[in-house]
């Protein structure tokens, strides 16, 4: 079933590696939509093949796979989330924006349940999330932290491997997928390396691949949340994950939720921003539509130049 | 992966020898061959090999029990330090961490100084409730409703233990002369006068959390990333916490009762396995529990042969052993902690 999936990898392969077979997640159900006879043709542009899939897969599947109904935290006596309400769609990339302190960690935090709510409710997939069962739960929703401080001495396929902690598959299939993911990654010349001694960049792709892994056989829509992907990467890198994000959420309906401070980096790969300040909502929608130079000197206080690139409609930040 | 082909054999080989030594040597001298026969005709219960009665007696009541509890414990405090480290991430880190062995000592020190003529097993009693109750002491202090604090559970664990050392103090200045070496001998720890109820006991101890650190092994892989992360692959991180904590007290406790405090075995064995194979627990914690019950033997053959015919406190013992080795860890860690 993986054979109709084949697109180029995001990231580049090594010489030495097997020819790669794009994004061969196993366990992933094919998509429908996509025509064997498309992929033959030329070599696409994603973006294109992407939108007319979403395009279906959005009619498919209407519901919501996050919905968060009249959300407060207060942090002690302080608000840092203010009546939010929210509903995210699988098949897009969510970026969640906003200067620091706007509330975008801990929105990301209360979807994890590492923050109390002090009102308010969040479902996912249909399920109150304090209803839910973590070990259940964790083969759908999937967490990417900033830092990922392991100091351990745990070789990068080891490191992988313990995203196979909620499946119950057997161990071959298991090593499949994590060579599978460490291949996505483009890290699999790296797989017997010790995590501790990788480049910051490195173990950031190491734990991607490690929460790819987690996601390998979920039943219902995966749920992906980024809490700063790039942070430790470089420019390449960063559209790379990027690029790889929106992939999973246009080609296999994956629900992406991403923090992110770029906002170049937001228009050009999120499907829908959602704009924070002060634990409030003040703008969602697309890109070209959330965020106008308005919105910009409001929520950020800096004047921006805004322009739009005539290429791709998005707009561009300076 | 290639390394634990050879460290299986290994060190099954070198327990069996050191064990055959921990048998033999003492200030009766038995050969090696001898006290194998001797235990194959302990452990069948029949005559099979001619062994003269009064090595026989030696082996069945001196010999065989003190190594056996040397085993036993030596795998127990191994296999605690292991998890200690895993469940602290912190690789300088020890049973002693979560106050089980001040608490056992303050414990074991009421007993000595206060009721003198309680005798030996009462000691030991109040040495494994008291560690046991320090622990959970700790344990509750770090304990919040979204969660155990790490740094909250260390810092406590320091704070008891400074208490319980100055409860120690505040006794010693009480003790009379008696009391005074009984308290310093019991605090160095000691294999000596190993007993078959304490065997049985330490050894129960030692299968149950075998057992049971090997199911949690996986888990306790996946909190090495961290406390939030491990809660994203859908790990109920304190219920394993406090089931961790638990067994650890009850181990250590029970190794405490049965010996008073070594100290160092789950400190350095747990990182020397570590050094070799990695931080799997899958592997550390079998390797450990053996490498560990084969160092105590050894530093109890050392303890009974430096100065015989006299003795040596084994804890004496792994302490100058392994406190050096301890140094050359901070020395080499220090760069990193800087």
């Amino acid at each position: 079933m993986l054979r109709n999936l084949e697109c180029k990898s995001m990231f580049k392969t090594y010489p030495s590696e097997p020819q790669v077979t794009g994004l061969a997640l196993a366990g992933l159900k094919p998509v429908e939509s996509a025509p064997a006879d498309r992929k033959s043709a030329t070599f696409m542009p994603e973006q294109k093949s992407a939108e007319t899939e979403s395009s279906t897969s959005s009619s498919a599947t209407e519901n919501a796979v996050v919905s968060i109904n009249n959300l407060s935290v207060h942090i002690g006596k302080k608000p840092v989330l203010n009546d939010i309400n929210l509903e995210i769609m699988p098949g897009q990339v969510t970026a969640l924006l906003g200067p620091n302190g706007a509330g975008k960690s801990t929105l990301l935090k209360s979807l994890c349940q590492e923050t109390e709510l002090s009102a308010g409710s969040i479902s996912m997939l249909g399920k109150p999330l304090h209803n839910w069962n973590r070990a259940e739960l964790a083969k759908s929703l999937a967490v990417l932290p900033q830092h990922a401080s392991l100091t351990f001495p745990f070789k990068v396929h080891e490191v992988v491997q313990m995203g196979l902690y909620p499946l119950s598959i057997s161990q071959q299939q298991g090593l499949e997928i994590v060579d599978k993911q460490l291949q996505q990654v483009a890290l699999s010349a790296l797989k017997y390396r010790s995590y501790p001694t990788l480049s910051g960049g490195e173990k950031q792709r190491v734990q991607l691949a490690r929460v790819l892994t987690q996601l390998a056989q979920a039943e219902s829509t995966p749920i992906l949340l980024l809490d700063e992907p790039t942070s430790a990467l470089d420019l390449a890198q960063q559209h790379r994950v990027l690029e790889l994000a929106h992939t999973l959420a246009h080609k296999h309906n994956y629900c992406v939720i991403v923090v992110l401070h770029d906002l170049n980096q937001a228009c050009r790969y999120a499907d829908r921003l959602v704009i924070l300040e002060q634990g409030e909502v003040v703008s969602d929608g697309k890109p070209a539509e959330a965020l106008t130079a308005d919105i910009i000197e409001k929520v950020w206080h800096y004047k921006p130049t805004l322009v739009i690139d005539p290429n791709n409609k998005l707009p561009l930040i300076f | 992966m290639e390394n634990q082909r050879w460290l299986w054999p290994c060190l099954l080989t070198g327990l069996v020898i050191t064990s055959l030594l921990s048998v033999s040597i003492g200030p009766l001298q038995i050969s090696p061959y001898t006290s194998f026969n001797a235990m194959v005709n302990w452990a069948t219960g029949q005559e099979l090999a001619s062994v003269a009665p009064h090595e026989q007696l030696v082996i069945n009541n001196v010999r065989l029990p003190r190594t056996i509890l040397a085993l036993a414990v030596g795998a127990t405090l191994a296999q605690c330090g292991a998890v200690m480290q895993g469940l602290f991430r912190n690789p300088l880190a020890d049973p002693g961490i979560i106050g089980v062995s001040s608490g056992a000592a303050l414990g074991a020190a009421i007993c000595i100084v206060l009721f003198p003529n309680g005798g030996e097993y009462l000691v030991a009693f109040s040495a494994f409730v008291a560690g046991l109750a320090t622990t959970l002491i700790v344990y509750r202090l770090a304990a919040s409703p979204s969660g155990t604090s790490v740094v909250l559970l260390l810092l406590s664990g320091v704070a008891v233990a400074a208490l319980a050392g100055a409860g120690i103090g505040v006794l010693t200045y009480m003790a009379n002369d008696m009391a005074l070496r009984d308290l310093t001998l019991w605090q160095m720890g000691s294999v000596a006068g190993a007993q078959w109820h304490y065997v049985i006991l330490s050894l129960i101890a030692l299968a149950v959390i075998s057992w049971q650190f090997n199911q949690s092994a996986k888990a306790l892989n996946a909190l090495l990333l961290g406390e939030a992360e491990a809660r994203h692959l859908g790990l109920d991180v304190d219920k394993l916490k406090l089931k961790l904590i638990v067994l650890c007290a009850i181990g250590v406790g029970i190794a405490v009762a049965a010996t008073g405090i070594i100290g160092f075995i789950g400190l350095v064995v747990p990182h020397l396995v570590r050094m070799i194979i990695g931080p799997d627990h899958r592997l550390l914690l079998p390797l450990s529990a053996m490498l560990g019950a084969a160092i105590l033997v050894v530093a109890d053959i050392g303890a009974r042969s430096i100065v015989a015919p006299s003795e040596l406190p084994v804890g004496l013992v792994t302490a100058l052993l392994g406190a050096p080795f301890f140094i050359i860890l901070l020395l080499k860690q220090r760069n990193k902690l800087v």
